[in-house]
């Protein structure tokens, strides 16, 4: 997994509320496969972005040139909400996007995004409006993102504080894989399952 | 005296092997793959790893399986993709030595429903997949939730996962539900009240009379659409309606194991007086039949209510409320009944069980559909015992298509759509934005509703038939 420490890109204002990972990736993309050379971008936003005729829509943000190579999102709440599909974080990250910024976020999703080396970073809900407004009103502007510091500052220098697990953050700043993180502890585990199903062998 | 525990708790502390920080290593008893798992194994096998313990894992192929020709096998699913899919979890399990109940087996069904059919959802454990309504099995009095494919991958190779405990919402529902008041409707009411984000990083244990007085298919229906308010998990104490359903099951603990176990689920339910982070409250003898009227679960209402007024609305709920009805082609202040449909599906792991559609026959019987219907059981066993009740022929006789077992319509991910602008009846859990199809309207209500819809047309208050 690739590490994350600090980043700087476009950012682009979503401006719908809970958007499910339904709407990330429709379901019929997920059967796709996803290779070095074949990425999940096509699929971003599919139905928001493209018409019928697949076309692209040119009030969706991510159609317009200056957010074209947005790095980061800023959303409304609940973003990821619904399916626990993966596939919506293939699709941000093959698009460019590293780092969502949302007042909540669905909990599995949140989670798919820190596992993937993705920075899912929880700002209160005025100050996410009050950055998409800033974004709608100087579109292509920057933000940057400082995970050990825990901060987002705007195009004006103003930062903004983020909470973010200590584990977490440990593990996205390293970019350490998690199988290798639980294995570490084979022995504990062997353990318990010793224990448990001694208990309840009708478990094992 | 020891302190007072939540269920929760005591099935949470005894699963942690080591606590990191805010993060605990925690031990997964079950876990369950289906189609979809593919990226998990596939990156499982990229690493060099193998599934650690296979006897822990069970496989159903339900996403992807056809509701057509399934006699046929692998060669009655038309689409290659769709096929494809099917076939990379038979090699995926068999390479791993996994157990797979594959499009012709007779235990194949939608994995949240055949986990309990077959007794491999049991009290006090803990249960994984890789999809969000995992919540399902909790109606046993289990911790059980979803994850997506990279913790997936983790649970396959190690039987653990890292996870911050949830905090815990203690939802009541107390009195009778009226005749026609189903367990789609108390979790449509409590989805509406608390919203699609009310529960998150929560586990929810429903309490009170009129979950008690719920059957086990009723408990999982309400345990299903638990991600539909944002929680992690939904669960239920273990009483004498949950033993007397697991018992016998071909999973279920046997004999002395039985006994072992029962004096074990006996001790999960809450303590008295035992704290919840949350705690929230509903009438239960003041529920109406519930249905969406927009494009996620919380925009629902009472079937006698008019479609409310986003104006009326506060300022969050409002800009999502408008862009819903638009969608939606509805306009705010009609009545609800005035809603015509153009489809009916009944079937999906929230409700695909055999009361489901004993609920849904009988509004159906003497009667005919007036739009294109059809039902997919929720698995093949509920099929069979269907049939054995004659079930299928009050719905066929009623214009009912009778299909084979999958997750069909809900995400239409076998090509079971909807097609864009139509607007369909459907006892799935998810109303989103074309998740029956693209640009398909989805309207969530209980079977019996379905039902109801399908003969006259439009939505109806299905209590008006009975
Ligand atoms: S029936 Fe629907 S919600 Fe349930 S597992 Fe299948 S696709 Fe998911």
């Amino acid at each position: 997994m690739k590490p994350f420490t600090t980043l700087t890109a476009v950012a682009a204002p979503i401006d719908i509320a809970s958007v499910d990972t339904d709407k990330i990736i429709p379901a019929r993309f997920l059967r796709k496969l996803r290779t070095p050379t074949s990425g999940y971008e096509p699929y971003l936003f599919h139905d928001l972005r493209l018409d019928a005729e697949g076309k692209e829509r040119p009030d969706f943000v991510l159609n317009q040139p200056a957010y074209r190579n947005a790095g980061i999102l800023v959303a409304g709440p609940n973003f990821g909400c619904g399916s626990s599909r993966e596939g919506a974080v293939y699709a941000l990250m093959d698009s460019g996007v590293r780092a969502v910024i949302a007042p909540s976020f669905g909990d599995i999703h949140y989670a798919n995004e820190i596992q993937n080396g993705m920075l899912p970073v929880t700002l209160a809900e005025d100050t996410c409006h009050a950055l998409r407004e800033q974004l709608r009103a100087k579109p292509g502007s920057q933000l940057s993102i400082d995970l050990p510091a825990q901060t987002v500052s705007d195009a004006q220098g103003t930062k903004y504080a983020f909470q973010i697990d200590e584990v977490y953050k440990d593990r996205l700043l390293k970019g350490l894989d998690e199988v290798g993180l639980v294995l570490q502890h084979l022995g504990a585990i062997e353990a318990f399952e010793q224990r448990h199903f001694n208990e309840r062998p009708w478990l094992a | 005296m020891s302190t007072p525990r939540t269920m929760f708790e005591k099935i949470w502390e005894p699963h942690v092997i080591v606590r990191e920080g805010d993060q605990v290593l925690l031990y997964v008893d079950r876990n369950f793959v289906h189609e979809g798992s593919f990226h998990a194994f596939g990156a499982l096998a990229k690493e060099g790893l193998k599934v650690r313990r296979p006897r822990q894992t069970t496989a159903v192929a339900d996403h992807y399986a056809p509701t057509l020709n399934r006699e046929l096998g692998l060669a009655g699913v038309a689409d290659s993709e769709a096929r494809d899919m099917i076939e990379l979890l038979e090699k995926n399990t068999a390479a791993n030595g996994v157990e797979h109940f594959g499009l012709d087996h007779p235990r194949q069904g939608i994995v949240h429903v055949i986990g309990a059919e077959l007794g491999l959802t049991q009290p006090g454990i803990t249960i994984t997949c890789g999809d969000s309504h995992t919540s399902t099995h909790g109606a046993v009095g289990a911790y059980a939730f979803g994850t997506g494919a990279s913790q997936l991958k983790q649970i396959l190779a190690t039987q653990c996962i890292w996870q911050k405990r949830p905090k815990t919402l203690r939802i009541v529902v107390d009195g009778a539900l009226r005749p026609g008041v189903s367990a789609k409707d108390v979790i449509l009411a409590i989805i509406a009240k608390i919203g699609i984000g009310g529960a998150t990083g929560h586990v929810i244990e429903y309490a009170g009379s009129a979950i008690r007085a719920l059957s086990m298919d009723g408990r999982m229906t309400v345990c299903n659409m638990s991600i539909e308010a944002g929680a992690r998990a939904g669960m239920i104490a273990p009483d004498d309606t949950t033993f007397e359903y697991l018992q016998g099951r071909p999973y279920s603990p046997k004999n002395g194991d039985w006994e072992r176990a029962l004096v074990w689920w006996r001790t999960l339910p809450t303590d008295d007086g035992a704290a919840f982070d949350r705690e929230v409250r509903l009438e239960g003898s003041t529920l109406e039949p519930t249905i969406t009227w927009g494009t996620i679960p919380e925009e629902a209402a009472p079937v006698s209510a008019p479609i409310p007024e986003p104006r009326a609305m506060s300022a969050d709920k409002r800009a999502h409320a408008e862009q819903a009805l638009s969608y939606m082609g509805l306009t705010a202040g009609m009545p609800i009944t005035d809603i015509k449909i153009d489809r009916a599906f009944i079937g999906t792991c929230t409700n695909g069980r055999i009361e489901d559609l004993r609920a849904a026959a009988a509004v159906l019987k003497g009667r005919k559909v007036v739009v294109p219907a059809w039902v997919s059981p929720g698995s093949s066993q509920i099929k069979r015992d269907a049939e054995a009740e004659g079930l299928d022929r009050i719905f066929t006789d009623a214009g009912f298509e009778w299909r084979a077992s999958s997750c069909s319509s809900c995400a239409a991910m076998n090509g079971d759509t909807v097609p864009a602008g139509m607007r369909c009846a459907s006892s799935s859990n998810r109303n989103f934005e074309g998740r029956q199809g693209k640009g398909a309207r989805t309207h969530l209500m209980s079977p019996a509703m379905v039902a109801a819809a399908a003969v006259t047309g439009r939505i109806t208050d299905v209590r008006t038939l009975l």
